[in-house]
């Protein structure tokens, strides 16, 4: 039960799932599947919420350490769950969109949730300033290479970069550092990257064949063994 | 708590309080401008809580960090309550229901009892003695993902990849004279086109090449893996300044918030 099960499962929705694609009665399958996946998706969600109450209510109950930041949490959790479960302060009721901007849980996104998630991400970039300041070095031709494409991405971009090559005539246009920046996009940089999609395709259908047909079993943790 | 520590934080409240009033009487044409007031203003200090960071860690910071958590958990929980739960699967299962959420009904079908018993097996993980009962809802999923990835992968990943990389190497070809009498660097001269089209084709062959480790990388084939090795560098390189430029542009966001939407020193 606790191995065979899921084994099974996997097999039958996997398999299910590829010959749908070869049979035309049962072709929408894939779609049927993906409003089941969206919906245990939303349980999901519901465990990791348990998990956070449970997590953070033993933090608190056992004075762990940094104990008072877990009231934050779950002071912002209860808040946000209740603003938006209950449609607080929806002037069009329950029919109304949810992220609503007049409604306690739109406000709540758009002062507390977009600030804090656009700067956690804004703060990368002094990270990233400050790692590629100490790693890159242009040792070798391949640092080289890195480091000027790097460059000329990040000069394409400006209006500094613009105004450096505005002189060049017409007939040399690529050579101006923001179509430079672009060539490099949509040719050396695609290359690559279609080098590497090509791979992660391989990679991904030889994982999917070795999961449906149990032969990777990690994701049952120790019973898989 | 030591007492330059509640100084720090009674000088914090107060700025809020002054922001707050501040911001307030700004908004007086509205029709809640204490409240716009409270929330420009909690937006302001958050972020710079946010940027605290950059110092050092500090009781500001791990408040931000702790409240981004609980929020965001809860905002993922209510989403997928309101967009999955009662407009995907209550119109499936109950007209009534569907009416009382006052959301369009479906064609009832009772397959869709199916995901929700599953993902109350889901929930069982919470249980210490029946937790292993939510491999089934995980094995669903995974099975899922490997069925739909499968074939997915297989078209844009693969053959599509694969077919896109076979384009003219000769492009609006005219013969060599016509090739060198118009020859120019322009960007959409036939030189740059014929380059690029050059530039993918052997590109992605090098780069092949480089991740194929079945073969020694010696001679004509490690002359290619080493070009291979040059394009993937490009790749990381313009990954790179791409993934700067966009943390910079939020950065930008960020600050031109608070300089103009908060503080009101730029237009």
């Amino acid at each position: 039960m606790k191995r065979q099960v899921p084994l099974f499962i996997t097999f039958f929705v996997g398999t299910l799932l590829i010959v749908s694609v070869f049979s035309p009665p049962i072709e929408t399958l894939g779609e049927d599947f993906s409003v089941f996946f969206d919906i245990i998706a939303v349980f999901a969600f519901f465990l990791g919420g348990g998990n956070l109450l449970r997590v953070h209510l033993t933090k608190i109950s056992r004075r762990k350490h940094d104990w008072a930041y877990s009231i934050v949490t779950l002071v912002g959790f209860v808040v946000m769950l209740w603003a938006g479960l209950f449609k607080v302060w929806n002037e069009g009721g329950i029919a109304a969109s949810v992220t609503a901007e007049e409604s306690l849980f739109g406000m709540i996104f758009n002062s507390v949730l977009i600030p804090l998630q656009s700067t956690m991400y804004s703060l990368l970039a002094f990270f990233i300033a400050s790692a590629s300041y100490r790693a890159f070095r242009a040792k070798n031709r391949e640092a080289t290479i890195l480091l000027v494409a790097a460059f000329i991405i990040l000069l394409g971009r400006t209006a500094f970069g613009t105004m450096l090559t505005a002189w060049m005539p017409s007939s040399l246009s690529a050579m101006e550092i923001p179509n430079l920046a672009i060539w490099i996009m949509n040719s050396p940089n695609l290359a690559g990257q279609r080098a590497i999609l090509i791979g992660i395709g391989l990679g991904v259908v030889s994982m999917s064949l070795r999961i449906i047909l149990g032969v990777e079993r990690t994701y049952l943790g120790d019973d898989g063994k | 708590m030591k007492r330059s520590s509640i100084v720090i934080l009674s000088a914090v409240v107060v700025l809020f309080l002054v922001s707050w009033i501040l911001k307030g009487a700004s908004f007086s044409g509205d029709d809640n401008p204490y409240l716009r007031g409270f929330l420009t203003t909690a937006a302001a200090f958050l972020t710079l809580a946010v940027f605290s960071f950059l110092y050092q860690d500090n009781p500001f910071y791990k408040f931000a960090e702790h409240l981004f958590v609980g929020v965001s958990a809860a905002y993922w929980m209510v989403l997928g309550f309101w967009q999955t739960l009662v407009r995907n699967l209550i119109p499936r299962l109950s007209s009534d229901l569907a009416a009382w959420f006052e959301t369009p009904s479906k064609d009832i079908s009772l397959w869709y009892i199916i995901p929700v018993i599953f993902g109350l097996l889901l929930l069982m993980r919470l249980s210490k003695s029946a937790g292993w009962i939510s491999r089934w809802p995980l094995a669903l999923i995974i099975g899922y993902t490997a069925g739909i990835n499968f074939v997915g992968y297989m078209r844009s990943d693969f053959v599509n990849q694969i077919a896109a990389t076979f384009v003219p190497l000769l492009v609006n070809w005219q013969g060599t004279g016509a090739f060198f009498s118009d020859f120019s660097l322009a960007i959409d001269g036939q030189f740059v086109m014929m380059l690029s089209n050059w530039v993918i084709f052997v590109g992605v062959m090098c780069g092949l090449i480089y991740f194929f480790f079945s073969k020694e990388h010696t001679g004509l084939f490690g002359s290619a893996s080493r070009v291979g090795i040059w394009i993937l560098m490009i790749t990381f390189g313009a990954s790179f300044g791409y993934t700067v430029m966009g943390r910079i542009s939020l950065l930008v966001g960020r600050l031109t918030f608070l300089f103009r939407d908060w503080l009101e020193l730029i237009g």
